[in-house]
């Protein structure tokens, strides 16, 4: 255990920009080991990037950072330190693989740790019991709740024991008794290993103010530091939020906006909204559960409800998004329609995930949100204006939503939402992640819409001071409506003193079982099993080759696992090479038979016509119809119905006798050049056939027919001559770069975009370890691949490899540990999915196709294509492929090209280690 | 309808921004449209062209130096001389496409009437090659044997002159062939992965779910990202053609250009609605990736770009009309090589309307079973 005197975290000068935008100026903060901090402050001042410095998933760019004895600049320090600091990033379960189960996300966690099996399935057993997610221990993370994400993270979080635990807006969107729990578990945690150092940045003051120290941020500065009662002493202020929008420059602050405001008047008119048992099923699983309520014109309609009751469901379908399984719904007196423009014109909605444009600017988005409702011109120029200001964007209009904080992002949501002055606005969680002074304001516009416009307002929140100012609330649990009322009737009717103990009350009323055992009730002590720890954490910082094996398989397991659940990926891998060998082997072929061919002859002589017949005989030839004249010729030819034209000129016959050697014309379509080369073979075969049955004929055995130089073709390695021998080999080249290098290519970069890479950034595992650990599953699937190909090709096309079947397999190994590489290689420098998919499609398939000796021998090609060739690892395999395939050669023959298909495997991996950093800027 | 017509303009507007600001993806498109394009035509040629060839002359007589002089450029490399032993190891290489063996003799074999044979080795599994190019050197040795025999006077070997001439084309030229069908293959793999992906991203980003609360139409959406796309994809080809295959690459493009360009517009509006169509098919992004493999790579390889349309097996052919590559492909062969006017491409241009009508059916209605299943 530390000295309690050494901090546990201590920064100097710490300096951040992003562009042009400071986000840290020059900041001091020291803290101490075993304390709990909570830094508090509106979006976009630093808090979150301040964390990230902390956590050592940020690059320092000034300053220094200190944290557990060490200096954060330094990598080795970053190892070392990483098994012991926990860091959970911003959003809802970000890092969280969504396919995996919720015992194998925190499997997975454990296992990077490098935790022993016994010891690590206890642990796990554990934290799942505390945090009451046992009973969904098998579920994909990605069908949980917002709530349970946020507890699954905080779960994968503290699998290692961290010393330092780094929490970044960890309760956002999660409901209060969830939220209540969460706190209460850290809490317990930290009794039990008072050494560990907590800090967490939040939005919600209340839970600030039951840590031991608060630091309030503003425009990347600190602007107070204290526990609550200095605070609340500083500024004079009875609540904590109240201090805090003191605490703000004036400009920030905005109007105070007390609880109480007109109530509404019912104007006697007819509902805006209405519900009537609304339903809504997906397979067994009920997700609204016969709901009906009314909203009056103008009113406030509150919607709470713990993360998954059905809330968001049912906005949806009172959007019209999805249709209702059951009961109906009405808006502004018309039922709901989803192909009803008109009625949608009257709609704001806003979305529980951001769900506007990345790629617009703020302006941008909220100008084309404009556009498609209609507004234009001028007006449309006054009003993103006027959104810009209300919603205090102005400063970031140029700015693209990526580069964002949370809070930002919601506020530009409801910019969106409300510009094209909606009558009725639709709100799922749209305060989730803002700060409290920008919510301030967000709800006096509502009050103001509300009340001077009439408009509508169906709005859902976690916060309890939000549902206290709606007219009416209604509380929703597990898709059914448990009360509705104004705050102040629910309040009364369960006799708690806050909106709060009352929501929870009702809560733990309907389902006592399902949500209880994560509270008070898990008595035994949380860190009795943590005693091995030490063991395990002893191994972690020497970074040995075995450690670092096992970091790899850790990955590799993950990978495999995500695979395995997707079977309709795995399927597309698996069968899609074999559905394009079969394709190509019996569809391309250069067999060419059957050329069309038509007749002009303008002698119609019978010299002419055995001339003809040596056309009509052949099977390489087909004729057509007879040609009238040479307009003919170029229309027929044009039209692509013939390939070639023979014109035989008046008087072919006379002069064919009279030894005067008649020109015949040939017309050949050249569009096409491989047919016409063809042809042209063809016809000079035929005239050369001809010539000699003439010569036999006619009885003259001089000249060159009687004595000329044989030719002899031998045509070696494909004697038929079939183009399934030749293709097949190339067939398995291409298909064992495309599919593999696909498979892996969207590896690095989805993970960039979900957010899960966040998770390598804090590991101790390196970023090589991840990339082959990553690559190993696709390895696995293209060599199952090579093997189906191999048997494929045997069984059906009857192409079956004469030379050494080792060669072939190990070039096959290698070769697909190269195109996975490559894969990882195009991940990691583009910055998109689609990207992605179109440079891996573009390079894999155009060289592997055209310049690696597929169609046309390699031994050919010149100029930029040959290089194109050998610089990638197809041309390599293909020599391996064509060798054993047609030439039978045995395994000495590739010990060359096997050597080079590793050196490009190797290459490729280390550009792709090379290009990704292990810190975010 | 104005409405629709808007918000499909708006739309497809904020498809450029995307586009643009994805800076790899655009360095990538204009890789294809450029650098590779000439890359291809210059290397990937199906026509004999730099064939390579070695010739074993045990002979050495002014015949065998001869045919080994008529094996010339532009069909042939200069011939390599090479040993008799090193034969099967420079196959097997695939150092060479043809090996002559001209055998001892072969001059004094053949002036004694004893007709003597040149073995002739092709390596057979360069299929493009083989057939075309053996009957190029069989023609060269008659040609040269006869020449021979008369003592370089006036050759009178065949009672017929045949006189070939490729219309269109007259050198036989590959390059317009290979410049213009890497164009084309360009033009589908780019059409497919841009527009599927975009809406693919749309659907994960939940972008699309938005919009469809506001008042706009799938179909909207559906036409925004066929315009948008196929216009961006419309403009490079248009300036791979001008700029790349006919003035960097100096091909003769016999047909007229505006035409193709117009039919090309009709197939990008297929190949979009194509890809529109596998992205509401498909779950997820790598999904999507997976499935289109098989599609560009079926419709690059087998709708007669590569190898002719005609040698393909009946019922692949039927397969394959189904792909608005094949049409596209016939349309483009008929226009830029052979100069073809609407008279004779309408029938192709008209089932590429279809099938475009098709898949943007098919996508409409998987948009409506998507967003039911997503939530």
């Amino acid at each position: 255990m530390e000295a309690e005197s050494v901090p546990a975290v201590s920064l100097t000068g710490v300096y951040h920009a992003y562009g042009k935008s400071v986000a840290l100026r020059h900041l001091d903060l020291s803290v101490p080991s075993g304390s709990r901090l909570a830094v508090v402050g509106p979006d976009g001042v630093g808090k979150s990037t301040l964390l990230g410095l902390i956590a050592g998933v940020r690059r320092i760019q000034r300053g220094s950072v200190h944290v557990l004895e060490g200096d954060m600049a330094s990598a080795s320090h970053r190892t070392k330190a990483a098994p012991r600091i926990a860091y959970m990033p911003q959003g809802l379960g970000r890092n969280l693989y969504p396919t995996l189960s919720v015992f194998e996300n925190i499997d997975f966690f454990a296992r990077l740790y490098s935790q022993a099996e016994g010891y690590r399935r206890q642990r796990i057993e554990r934290l799942l019991q505390v945090t009451g997610l046992t009973p969904f221990a098998g579920r994909p993370a990605g069908k949980l709740s917002g709530g349970m994400k946020q507890k699954l993270g905080l779960c994968c979080a503290l699998v290692h024991d961290p010393d330092l635990l780094v929490l970044d807006e960890p309760t956002t969107g999660v409901d209060p008794l969830s939220r209540r729990q969460f706190w209460t578990l850290i809490a317990r945690i930290q009794a039990e290993r008072p050494a560990m150092t907590v800090i967490v940045a939040t939005a919600y003051m209340e839970e600030a103010g039951d840590f031991d120290r608060i630091v309030a941020m503003d425009d990347g500065a600190i602007i107070a530091d204290g526990t609550r009662s200095d605070l609340l002493a500083r500024t004079g202020a009875d609540s904590l939020e109240q201090a805090y929008t003191e605490l703000q420059r004036p400009d920030r602050r905005g109007p105070r906006v007390t609880p109480s405001f007109p109530s509404l008047e019912p104007d006697g008119g007819p509902p805006a909204i209405v519900a009537e048992d609304l339903t809504m099923r997906f397979g067994d699983f009920i997700a609204v559960d016969h709901v009906s309520f009314r909203i009056q014109r103008g009113e406030i309609f509150g919607f709470l409800g713990s993360n998954g009751c059905g809330k968001t469901t049912t906005m949806k379908m009172l959007t019209g998004l999805l249709p209702a399984t059951e009961g109906h719904a009405q808006l502004l007196g018309k039922p709901v329609d989803a192909r009803d423009i008109t009625t949608r014109m009257r709609i704001g909605y806003v979305s529980q995930s951001f769900s506007l444009y990345e790629e617009l600017s703020v302006r941008g988005n909220l100008e084309l949100h404009g556009r498609l409702c209609g507004i234009g011109g001028k007006e449309l120029a006054e009003r993103v204006e006027e959104a810009l200001r209300r919603f205090e964007l102005a400063g970031v209009a140029a700015t693209s939503p990526d580069a964002l904080p949370l809070g930002m992002r919601q506020r530009l949501q409801l910019a969106a939402a409300c510009l094209h002055r909606p009558d009725v606005l639709i709100l799922d969680e749209p305060t989730s992640g803002v700060d409290p002074a920008a919510r301030n304001r967000f709800w006096s516009l509502l009050v103001e819409m509300s009340r001077r416009d009439r408009v509508t307002i169906f709005i859902s929140t976690h916060f309890m001071n939000e549902a206290e100012r709606c007219d009416r609330v209604s509380l929703m649990h597990a898709g059914r409506v448990l009360a509705v009322g104004t705050p102040r009737e629910l309040q009364a009717e369960r006799g708690a003193h806050s909106l709060e103990d009352a929501f929870i009350s009702y809560l733990e009323e309907s389902a006592p079982t399902d949500r209880g055992t994560g509270s008070a009730d898990a008595v035994e002590p949380f860190a009795e099993t943590s005693s091995p720890r030490h063991e395990t954490a002893a191994l972690v910082p020497g970074g040995s080759l075995w450690m670092s094996l096992k970091r790899i398989w850790t990955f590799a397991h993950r990978e495999a696992l995500e695979v395995a659940r997707d079977r309709i990926r795995l399927a597309f891998a698996l069968l899609g090479p074999l559905l394009l060998m079969a394709a190509f082997g019996y569809g391309i072929s250069f067999d060419i038979e059957g050329l069309r061919y038509a007749v002009l002859d303008r002698d119609q002589s019978r010299e002419s016509r055995l001339f003809l017949d040596q056309f009509s005989n052949s099977r390489y030839f087909v004729e057509q119809s007879g040609l009238n004249d040479e307009l003919e010729v170029d229309r027929r030819l044009r039209s692509g119905e013939l390939t070639f034209a023979v014109d035989v000129p008046p008087g072919f016959g006379r002069d064919l006798l009279q030894g005067r050697r008649p020109e015949v014309g040939f017309w050949v379509d050249g569009g096409n050049t491989f047919p016409a080369e063809t042809a042209r073979a063809y016809i000079l075969g035929a005239v050369q056939t001809y010539a000699a049955g003439f010569a036999r004929q006619s009885g003259r055995t001089e000249g060159p027919f009687a004595a000329a130089v044989m030719v002899e073709p031998r045509f070696r390695y494909n004697q038929d001559f079939r183009s399934v021998f030749a293709i097949t080999p190339g067939s398995m080249m291409l298909l064992l770069i495309i599919f593999p290098a696909m498979l892996t290519a969207l590896g690095v970069v989805r993970e960039k975009e979900m957010g899960s890479i966040a998770n390598v950034y804090a590991s101790p595992a390196t970023v090589g370890e991840y990339l082959l650990g990553k690559q190993l599953p696709y390895v696995a699937i293209g060599i199952l691949s090579y093997v189906s190909l191999l048997l494929f090709a045997g069984a059906v096309l009857g192409v079956v490899p004469k030379g050494s079947l080792l060669a072939l397999s190990v070039a096959a190994l290698v070769y697909v540990f190269a195109a996975t590489a490559f894969g990882l290689l195009v991940s990691a420098f583009v910055s998109t999915q689609v990207a992605a998919i179109f440079g891996t499609a573009i390079l894999t398939a155009m060289t592997a196709a055209h310049y690696s000796g597929f169609l046309v021998p390699a031994s050919s090609h010149e100029g930029p294509g040959r290089i194109m060739g050998l610089a990638f690892p197809s041309l390599w395999f293909q020599t391996v492929s064509l060798g054993v395939f047609a030439k039978g050669l045995d395994a000495k023959a590739f010990i060359g090209e096997i050597a080079v298909l590793l050196g490009f495997a190797l290459a490729f991996l280390l550009v792709a280690r090379l290009s990704i950093r292990k810190q975010e800027t | 309808m104005r409405r629709w017509m808007e918000n499909t303009f708006r739309l497809g507007i904020k498809e450029f921004a995307s586009l643009s600001r994805d800076v790899v993806m655009v360095v990538l498109i204009v890789y294809v449209f450029t650098f590779a394009v000439y890359s291809e035509a210059t290397a990937m040629r199906t026509d004999v062209n730099g064939a390579s060839v070695a010739v074993i002359d045990d002979d050495r007589s002014t015949l065998s130096g001869r045919i080994r002089d008529a094996l010339q450029p532009p069909y042939f490399r200069a011939p390599v001389e090479v040993d008799r032993s090193q034969l099967d190891a420079l196959m097997d290489k695939g150092a060479f496409a043809f090996i002559l063996d001209i055998p001892r003799g072969l001059e004094a074999d053949l002036l004694a009437g004893r007709a003597p044979t040149i073995q002739v080795n092709v390596d057979a599994t360069g299929i493009s090659q083989a057939g075309a190019g053996t009957a190029y050197i069989e023609e060269i040795i008659a040609r040269e044997t006869a020449s021979f025999l008369k003592r370089g006077s006036e050759t009178t070997a065949l009672p017929v002159r045949p006189v070939i001439r490729a219309m269109f084309n007259p050198n036989l030229e590959a390059i317009s062939f290979t410049a213009s069908m890497g164009v084309i293959n360009n033009v589908t793999i780019l059409a497919i992965i841009l527009v599927g992906a975009a809406v693919m991203r749309e659907r994960e980003h939940g972008t699309i779910e938005h919009l469809l609360v506001m008042p706009v139409r799938a179909s909207e959406i559906v036409a925004a990202k066929i315009w948008a796309n196929g216009f961006v994809v419309l403009l490079a080809a248009a300036f791979s053609l001008h700029v790349v295959v006919a003035i960097a690459l100096g091909a003769t493009i016999v047909g007229s250009v505006e035409l193709f360009l117009a039919g090309t517009a009709i197939y990008l509006f297929a190949v979009t609605s194509l890809g529109i169509m596998l992205a509401t098919v498909a779950n997820s992004m790598p999904q999507f990736a997976l499935l289109s493999i098989p599609v560009f790579v079926v419709m690059f390889l087998l709708s007669g770009s590569f190898t002719p349309f005609e040698s393909m097996p009946r019922f692949l052919q039927l397969v394959m009309d189904l792909s608005p590559s094949t049409h596209y492909v016939r349309f483009a062969q008929s226009v830029l090589y052979r100069g073809a006017d609407v008279e004779v491409v309408w029938p192709d241009l008209l089932t590429m309307v279809g099938l475009g009508v098709a898949f943007v059916g098919v996508a409409l209605f998987r948009f409506k079973v998507m967003l039911a299943q997503q939530s």
